[in-house]
């Protein structure tokens, strides 16, 4: 019974990895409505830059929070520079985009950094602790609780303030919103600026178990997609619950199923979302489309 | 002078260069137009399901590797002659592509995307699980193609205009099935699926057999990779072709048959000059010029050759097909949602 | 005649010149053999620059370093080495191709050091028919040298891993006998062979394989792999790994409590890339082998080989010295040079005469190792490791050298 609890929670503590990912996906698939494929490596390259101030000396709260603050700036400069000409226009261009963003930043980081992996310290410790048989650690627990804490402040932004309130028009819809007021290109910027730093917050959140390197984040992001989609991909807590959900049923298989073996786990949560969408075609908590004829 | 004379100009000038290529070329370079055959094959088939039927793929590598495979055992352990393989191969993956699209395609736009990603990330996976029948990590090496005697012909000549028909084949098949009443409602599908629907279209099973097609065009091609390389493993079937080949088709020109050729050219021919610039920067470089490309060439390089067109004739060309919008789902919040 | 009659023929000029213009097919040139000239012997190497083996890249900045360093002490007999290198990204249509273009297109000598089991075996096949030398692959697989008769002109450098399993086995029937063994090994050519090996290497012993885990280069982790071999009732850990799931593995072995004799195969035995990451005080107790001298171990700084080695790699190179895969490389590179040296006539064959028929001391290997090969009978030029197990900050060598000829 204990190695079953210990399965689960450690199948939280590896979901909330793809969780932390997949937060940031669903941010900028609300803000812009597209899957950003570089959405992976502008988090390792970000935290790469903490580690680089770390490495220098900055106390390790700082150097996050520069990170966190030089992402959100990075992220609205790569939707006004970039992403913003692409915007309107035909869906699988940008998707290109965004992949030849994938190929760009992984290279520079290997050219600025290098190729080796390094250790990158836990903002959580590095303590575990026993209760009633069951290993936990701090970290995963400190890990858990931001992106609880990120789904919370995500919930408040969206459904409370008025900037919320303006960044999910602009993203429903641009031309309506542009003629009540709303700045719809300044709601672009800030949903990208958002989602930037979410994703430095990721990366800086799974490096020190999975050690830095340049694909720190390329095994993460498949992961990261199903438990966005798991979820709805418009859901922050749905995208929270699919990464649980994954972690828990890949290690519960991994474990328990022994024809299903570690190479092909990833087929698992794969067949339980292929599931709930032939049932629930938007996800666990996304929302129903209507189409108008 | 019509658009229609300078697309067969065009086309004539094309094949002219392709049939050229041995006879230029060192085999080094006739390898390379080999493998961008057989690419472009692959490509042409996802513009099929991408750019004509308006779905979405990213697990193509998958069926590629399925034709892979398939020559590669039918040739090593089933001593097949190698011509055979190719319809083989062909067949299978058209097959499996529809056994696994009659699920499939009832999930719509960014889930059908990741789906088919889970595929091609399992792929490597399951070709390893199988280690008994593909050789597994190992890898497989396969006899390829040699020159019959009777013609006057290097092996790399003959077994590059051996691709080219091949190829030359599925374009023309290509072209003729999309300009027929079946293309006209692959594309209704499309671009109005609600109305082609009440007027009859059967949106599913045209949606499965696209797949399935599309998937049968990379099981083509993967047999006709297996020719030009003459190896099989796991490392050569992993994400990255599947992405290769959607960027071929974007770079090339979604919803158009020669869009495929030179989206082939482009993924071939792109990393080795960036990674002859600087091997330190080779993907800075390769993704630079891919968004670049994106930039320059919103319509891909058959856009551009269709505004060159219409430069020279002076005159709108023909409408050859409407611009496509590929489906996602949810864009934005909905209404009502957190 | 019609316009479209006048743009067919405009398309069939365009066709012609580009004809005349072209430079037509070059024969095969007879003479001597190609690649070597007075000045220059131009060696060709295959390496993953990009994609998810990129951390190799560091063994041709060792390469690159030594030929650079022997170029400026004059080079071979006045021949300068020019090392062309190209990216595969691990893919082997890629390496097929660049083999190709080595050979065809930049007529090298041999080619060198060409990185990967699957890329190699891609191209063994074409490279012997084209009888160029193919030395020196960065694979430990056995392959390489199992049947010399086949492919004459491929050889191997390091000890294979076989060999290493087998020097495991070794220490464990002294050490640990009746050891019940938990792996973890990655689920590619390398992780399989040393399985196979070690398999191998305990029939007929009372050491059992208890419980195995396998991974994916592509997974994110190998968290749920390490807890479900802890959970199992072995007394040894034989990791299998690269370095980055090497680092993790131990760092998790740690956290777990699991405290069990830890055996990290070479690969993931680096200070730099493993050890340090994982943390040093997971470390203690590991035991691997060695070939050659880790350049992050401070017990070589007064090391001669390893100072030369160091001070080329900061003048020459960009990478880091203290990343084993350079000093790799570069040990690889000094053998070529070496077999480059005693060739007797500027011929392939007599390259591989040379490369066959070699006993010699490469000064950043182990003391005590020697790379020697005598032979189409001997397929290994490096047959010897050693034990070493990491105490405090670095790593002891313990014992003997070990012989495992094969």
């Amino acid at each position: 019974m204990e190695r079953f609890i210990q399965v689960i929670v450690d199948g939280i503590a590896t979901g909330s990895i793809y969780a932390a990912l997949a937060l940031a996906l669903v941010l900028i698939f609300r803000s812009t409505g597209i899957v950003n494929f570089a959405q992976g490596e502008m988090a390792m390259f970000s935290t790469f830059i903490a580690w680089g101030l770390y490495a220098g000396g900055v106390p390790l709260g700082l150097a996050v929070l520069t990170t966190l603050v030089l992402s959100f700036v990075a992220g609205m400069a790569i939707e006004r520079g970039l992403i913003r000409h692409f915007e309107g226009g035909e869906v699988l261009t940008l998707v290109i985009v965004t992949l030849g963003l994938f190929i760009l930043l992984n290279s520079l980081a290997g050219w600025i950094w290098g190729f080796g992996n390094r250790s990158f310290p836990s903002l959580f410790g590095d303590s575990t602790f026993d209760v009633g048989g069951v290993q936990l650690t701090w970290e995963s627990i400190g890990i858990v609780g931001v992106l609880l804490a990120v789904v919370g402040l995500l919930f408040l932004l969206f459904q409370r303030t008025k900037i919320g309130l303006a960044m999910r028009a602009a993203a429903l819809n641009p031309e309506s919103s542009g003629l009540v007021g709303v700045r719809v290109g300044r709601m672009l910027m800030l949903g990208w600026g958002l989602a930037a730093a979410l994703g430095a917050l990721a990366g800086v959140l799974v490096a020190p178990r999975l050690f830095l390197d340049v694909n720190l984040m390329g095994s993460v992001l498949i992961y990261a997609f199903a438990a966005a989609a798991l979820g709805g991909f418009d859901s922050a807590i749905g995208a929270v619950v699919g990464g649980w959900v994954i972690g828990v049923t890949e290690n519960l298989a991994g474990t328990y199923v022994d024809f299903i073996g570690a190479d092909l786990k990833i087929l698992v949560p794969l067949a339980i979302i292929f599931v709930v969408l032939l049932v629930r075609p938007t996800g666990l908590f996304g929302t129903r489309e209507v189409a108008r004829v | 002078m019509s658009d229609r004379t300078l697309r067969i100009a065009g086309l004539v000038v094309l094949i002219g260069f392709a049939v050229l290529v041995p006879f230029v070329f060192g085999p080094y370079r006739v390898g390379q137009f080999t493998l961008v055959a057989a690419y472009a094959v692959a490509a042409l088939g996802l513009n099929l399901l991408v750019g004509y039927n308006g779905q979405i793929s990213l697990g193509h590598g998958a069926f590629f590797a399925l034709g892979a495979y398939t020559a590669a055992l039918l040739i090593e352990k089933a001593n097949l002659p190698y011509l055979l393989t190719v319809p083989l191969a062909g067949v299978l993956a058209f097959a499996v592509g529809y056994v696994f699209g009659v699920p499939a395609l009832r999930l719509r736009g960014l889930y059908l995307a990741l789906v088919t990603l889970a595929l091609a990330v399992a792929t490597p996976q399951l070709i390893k699980r199988f280690d008994g029948l593909t050789e597994g990590t190992q890898g497989m090496t396969v006899e390829q193609p040699e020159s019959p005697g009777w013609l006057p012909l290097a092996d790399d000549q003959f077994l590059y205009l051996l691709t080219l028909v091949v190829a030359a084949i599925m374009f023309a098949l290509a072209w003729s099935l999309m300009r027929s009443q079946v293309g006209r409602a692959v594309q209704a599908v499309r671009d109005e699926e609600i109305p082609a629907s009440t007027l009859g279209v059967d949106l599913a099973s045209t949606k499965t057999r696209v797949f399935a097609l599309s998937a049968g065009y990379a099981g083509v091609a993967g047999a006709l990779y297996v020719f030009a390389i003459g190896f099989v493993a796991p490392e050569a079937f992993t994400v990255t072709i599947s992405l290769a080949f959607l960027a071929a088709i974007v770079v090339g020109g979604l919803a158009t048959i020669v869009g495929a050729v030179f989206g082939a050219l482009f993924i071939e021919f792109v990393p080795v000059y960036a990674s002859d610039v600087n091997d330190a920067l080779t993907g800075v470089i390769y993704g630079g010029v891919l968004i670049l490309a994106m930039f320059l060439l919103p319509g891909g390089v058959a856009g551009l050759l269709r505004r060159i067109r219409e430069l020279v004739a002076r005159r709108p060309a023909e409408e050859e097909v409407r611009r496509p919008a590929v489906a996602t789902e949810g864009r934005g919040v909905p209404a009502g949602k957190t | 005649m019609t316009r479209s009659g006048k743009l067919v023929w405009l398309a069939v000029l365009m066709i012609a010149a580009l004809v005349a213009a072209s430079c037509g097919r070059e024969d095969d040139e007879g003479g001597g053999d190609p690649g070597i000239t007075d000045d220059e012997i131009k060696i060709g190497g295959s390496y993953p620059f990009s994609g998810p083996a990129s951390a190799y890249r560091s063994i041709a900045e060792g390469a690159k370093a030594q030929f650079e360093l022997v170029n400026a002490q004059g080079g071979i007999d006045g021949r300068k080495i020019n090392f062309i290198t190209l990216d595969d990204a691990y893919e082997p249509p890629k390496a097929v191709q660049n083999a190709r273009r080595l050979i065809q297109e930049e007529q090298v000598f041999a080619l060198f050091n060409t990185l990967g089991t699957p890329n190699n075996v891609a191209i063994w096949d074409y490279v012997n028919e084209q009888e160029v030398p193919h030395l020196y692959v960065a694979t430990g697989a056995s392959l390489w040298g199992a049947n010399p008769k086949k492919h004459p002109w491929t050889i191997g450098w390091q000890p294979d891993y076989v060999s290493e399993a087998q020097a495991y086995v070794d220490y464990l029937e002294k050490e640990q006998p009746g050891a019940k063994v938990a792996v973890l090994y990655q689920n590619d050519a390398f992780g399989k062979d040393l399985l196979g090996g070690f398999e191998e290497a305990i029939k007929g012993t009372d050491i059992e394989i208890v419980a195995e885990e396998s991974y994916e280069v592509t997974d994110p982790t190998v968290s749920s792999q390490m807890a479900k071999l802890a959970d199992s009732d072995a007394d040894t850990f034989l990791n299998i790994t690269t370095p980055k799931f090497g680092a993790q593995a131990i760092a998790a072995a740690h956290k777990l409590d699991w405290d069990v004799l830890h055996i990290v195969n070479n690969v993931s035995a680096s200070k730099l890339l493993v050890l340090e990451p994982a943390g040093l005080d997971a470390s203690q107790g590991l035991i691997s082998t060695a070939y050659y001298k880790d350049p992050a171990s401070g017990e070589w700084d007064d090391d001669s080989a390893m100072k030369e080695y160091k001070s080329a790699m900061r003048k020459y190179s960009r990478g880091n010295p203290e990343d084993p895969f350079c000093i790799f490389g570069w040990g690889a590179a000094q053998t070529l040079v070496e077999a480059l040296k005693n060739m007797e006539e500027p011929t392939r064959q007599a390259l591989m005469d040379s490369v066959r028929n070699m006993d010699i001391r490469v000064p950043i290997l182990l003391p005590g190792i020697r790379v020697k090969t005598s032979g189409m009978e001997d397929g290994y030029p490096i047959e010897a490791t050693q034990i070493q197990r990491f105490e405090g900050e670095n790593w002891q060598l313990v014992g003997e050298v070990i012989q495992a000829p094969h």
